[in-house]
């Protein structure tokens, strides 16, 4: 009976495929759950595109980049939706992406950073410490103050997890040739490293650390959806920014789809989505704003980012010093 | 030779399936890829976790199971299913389970505090040591239990009549069963040790605790170094190979002749202390087990009311995966293990023994070219699980196979019972408890496992672990947790079914 289902399920998918145009968007696998983003915006785009949406995820972004590295040119996919700015210069170096030729004002800081012709963002966060208000009044207020201090946190590995990766470019952003120093002063502070943002939010939620590497948008999500003011991200002179973007495959089958899904991308009816499913800020602000809860995000002086091309070599170096400090 | 036959086809079907993908990773990689100096110092690492949790896991697990074999108690029967449960679960969930008890804010050290005592770090070498103590003990407990009803009750008895002290019943049975069955046992410990991954760097404390299979992570997706991905698999796959040659040097078979299968009734452990002793073990082993496990089932309660829809269609999917992947492992481990030789557990160990981010990889850059590999989701998962379930199997299968051969082989010859009749009137029936343990290994491992591939993911058929990861992604813990329940509750059901199943009416 089961079996019948499924035939039918195909036979009607194949002909439904024969008459609408497909366009396969690769992205990360917790943009596709049912909570995420990706149900509302393939609803929202297939109103508008008279086609077949279909999302096929990839594990986390840098296993979007693996998989598409490993298909080459003969990809089914006609957009790459989420990798960071951390992975574009590796992304770009595999020749496979297309210019997205959009010229929008996007509301993200440091534009001379990110801006590009083959990868557009669109969404966008702070990494950030965040602590319970209630068992710790008063966190550190920079790095080093962190460092210093006898409060514990948790971090992800920078091999394993983008969040991790963006405090050793954080570390390295502010302290340049002093970031060791940082890490030594910060590895008595660390209670574990996991490899994942998951994991480390868990523990947090354990009580096994004062502290977790987040992002600025994290309070958000429990004053939102669980009515719970108790978390806050400590703010620091400064944070690094995370910026998720998309790309047009060079090899697409439907050239046209993929600019109109990048077009949709930064429109109101995508970006007004993503607070509340991705909890990072829109790139551009939601006609009604940012729903309650969000605070607005940092100002542009705060905000730290390396260029793509610049982040393989500093990734390079603040890696060595990250596994030497953290090993004796 | 009809006998091993289908062996030499399982152990052909399994190498293929192994070295295959492992092969198309070294073909796909460009030429040059180096081992770097801190990928060796990752094997050491990997070594030296390995074998302190296999030699922990092994050294706790005998007195648990001989106290199990010689006692009758209520709850027995539950504690034995309960046995499983570590072993089946998520690593997440089991990890959170530990930090409840062991954590920073956990029990022990809620206990200490009050006490006046410094507390304790879960976090370092003895963290990941414990966790894979938590995840094996049991199964090493089960494995090594069954070695102790393979001795007929009839050589107790005899044992009794000769007024044996329980010096010599250990001297004379229990030292010659051990040391056919530890061997096995620690191999099989070290080697799934050997892949981990998300212990031992959650619990690790920092890059320290690097494992290898993090390394080939590392190379894989951040350096895209597919070439130094597979030579970091080979390392794992030698690592493991040559345990197993030096556990098979190292067991010497049992001879203890055949028995009627009676319950056992131990004269010589009828003392007080031998009573006490058994109840510390079981109490100890049993607190240590049932106390996260609570901490899980209590944590997840609350959650339950809050887990979405999507939750359990994929409980559907997973036992749907759980129920195939059963079937597969327990044929190729029955057909493996009638071969009774070496070599055949040497490929049955390849499944765990290999990193299944390189079998994932390998099979995607076969199947990519030829159709979708979302298509293959579901059959991929089944049949992975499978084969990494098999080691497991196998171990259980293998002992009871060759000792119902011993004793009953001759016979059979002389009756001329061969192929499918030898199958059907001599080894399954004797098999039905080992048959009944090792399907329910496998179809609960299948249960707890993250969907093996990320590249062979269909959108629409994900599994109950890997929405649960995704709750966890989207800062829903308590609807993680939830999630986390259901899926020990199915986990442990798939278990029991088979598990009770095999032992039928027998008081095992």
């Amino acid at each position: 009976m089961k079996r019948l289902f499924i035939a039918a399920g195909v036979l009607l998918a194949t002909q439904a495929t024969a008459e609408t145009p497909v366009l396969t968007v690769y992205t990360y696998d917790s943009f596709v759950a049912d909570w995420g983003p990706g149900p509302a915006v393939e609803a929202a785009f297939e109103e508008v595109c008279d086609c077949d949406l279909q999302f096929v995820a990839a594990g986390d972004g840098a296993s979007l980049l693996s998989r598409l590295r490993l298909e080459g040119a003969r990809s089914k996919a006609d957009v790459v939706l989420g990798l960071d700015t951390n992975l574009t210069a590796a992304a770009r170096e595999t020749g496979l992406f297309a210019p997205h030729g959009i010229e929008a004002e996007l509301d993200v800081p440091r534009p001379e950073a990110w801006r590009d012709e083959l990868f557009l963002p669109y969404d966008w966060g702070y990494f950030a410490f965040v602590h319970d208000r209630e068992k710790l009044p008063q966190p550190p207020e920079t790095l080093e103050e962190l460092a210093n201090s006898d409060v514990s946190i948790v971090i992800q590995d920078p091999r394993s997890s983008t969040p991790g990766l963006g405090l050793l470019l954080w570390v390295k952003a502010v302290h340049g040739d002093g970031a060791e120093a940082i890490w030594e002063g910060l590895s008595d502070n660390i209670v574990t490293v996991t490899p994942g943002w998951s994991e480390a939010y868990g523990l947090f939620g354990e009580g096994e650390a004062d502290m977790v590497l987040s992002y600025t948008t994290s309070p958000a999500y429990h004053r939102v959806a669980e009515e719970d003011d108790s978390k806050a991200a400590a703010i620091f002179p400064q944070h690094y920014m995370q910026i998720e973007v998309a790309g047009k495959l060079a090899a697409s089958a439907q050239p046209e789809l993929a600019d109109q899904f990048l077009s949709f991308m930064v429109s109101d009816a995508f970006q007004s989505i993503i607070p509340t499913t991705n909890w990072m800020y829109p790139v551009a602000m939601p006609e009604d704003g940012l729903p309650d809860g969000f605070d607005a995000p940092l100002a542009e002086d705060k905000a730290l980012l390396f260029a793509p091309d610049e982040v393989p070599a500093q990734r390079e170096a603040a890696l060595a010093e990250w596994q030497r400090a953290l090993s004796k | 030779m009809t006998r091993s036959g289908p062996g030499w086809v399982a152990a052909g079907i399994v190498a293929a399936l192994i070295l295959g993908p492992l092969v198309a990773v070294f073909m796909r990689a460009e030429a040059g890829a180096q081992v770097l100096t801190s990928d060796w110092s990752a094997v050491r690492f990997t070594i030296l976790q390995a074998a302190l949790s296999a030699l922990l896991s092994i050294a706790l697990a005998i007195p648990v199971a001989r106290a199990l074999a010689r006692r009758a108690f209520r709850g027995r029967g539950i504690l034995i299913t309960l046995l499983g449960a570590p072993f089946i679960l998520p690593v997440i969930v089991a990890v959170l389970g530990l930090l409840a008890v062991f954590g920073r804010a956990g029990i022990v050290n809620t206990a200490l505090a009050w006490l006046g005592l410094p507390p304790v770090s879960i976090y370092g070498l003895q963290g990941v040591v414990l966790a894979h103590v938590f995840f094996n003990l049991p199964l090493a407990t089960r494995i090594i239990l069954q070695g102790w009803q393979g001795i007929p009750s009839e050589r107790f008895r005899l044992a009794a009549n000769l007024g044996l002290s329980g010096v010599q019943v250990a001297r004379f049975l229990e030292w010659p069963m051990l040391r056919a069955v530890v061997p096995g046992a620690l191999m099989v410990v070290f080697a799934i040790c050997l892949s981990s991954f998300a212990v031992a760097l959650t619990l690790g404390g920092g890059p320290r605790a690097t494992t290898v299979e993090l390394a080939i992570y590392q190379a894989f997706n951040f350096d895209f170094d597919l070439g130094r991905a597979a030579r970091l698999a080979v390392i794992q796959l030698v690592l493991a190979g040559s345990a197993a040659v030096v556990a098979f040097w190292a067991a010497v078979p049992a001879g203890f002749g055949a028995g009627l299968g009676r319950v056992v009734r131990r004269w010589e452990a009828e003392t007080w202390g031998a009573r006490a002793l058994d109840a510390g073990w079981i109490g100890l082993a049993a607190g240590f087990l049932i106390v996260p496990l609570a901490m899980i089932f209590l944590n997840g309660v609350s959650g339950l009311t809050q887990v979405p829809g999507a939750v359990w269609r994929a409980a559907g999917v997973s036992v749907t995966i759980a129920l195939i992947s059963t079937a597969l492992c327990v044929a190729l481990a029955l057909s493996l293990a009638m071969v009774r030789r070496g070599w055949a557990e040497v490929v049955a160990l390849m499944g765990i023994a290999v990193s299944p981010l390189v079998i994932g990889t390998g099979l995607f850059v076969i199947v990519n070219p030829w159709m979708d590999p979302a298509r293959l989701a579901m059959p991929v998962t089944a049949l992975v699980n499978a084969l990494m379930a098999l080691p497991f199997a196998m171990r259980v299968l293998a002992p009871d196979v060759a000792r119902t051969e011993a004793d009953f082989g001759r016979l059979a010859d002389a009756l001329s019972l061969r192929g499918w009749a030898r199958l059907r009137w001599l080894i399954l029936p004797r098999l039905r408890p080992a048959l009944g343990f090792s399907a329910g290994l496998a179809g609960a491992l299948s249960m707890g496992d993250l969907g093996v591939v990320a590249l062979f993911a269909d959108p629409d058929f994900a599994t109950l672990p890997l929405q649960m990861y995704r709750l966890m992604g989207a800062y829903r813990m308590e609807a993680a947790a939830g999630a986390g329940l259901i899926l020990l509750a199915l986990s442990l059901g798939v278990f029991w079914i088979f598990d009770r199943g095999g032992r039928g009416d027998v008081d095992a």
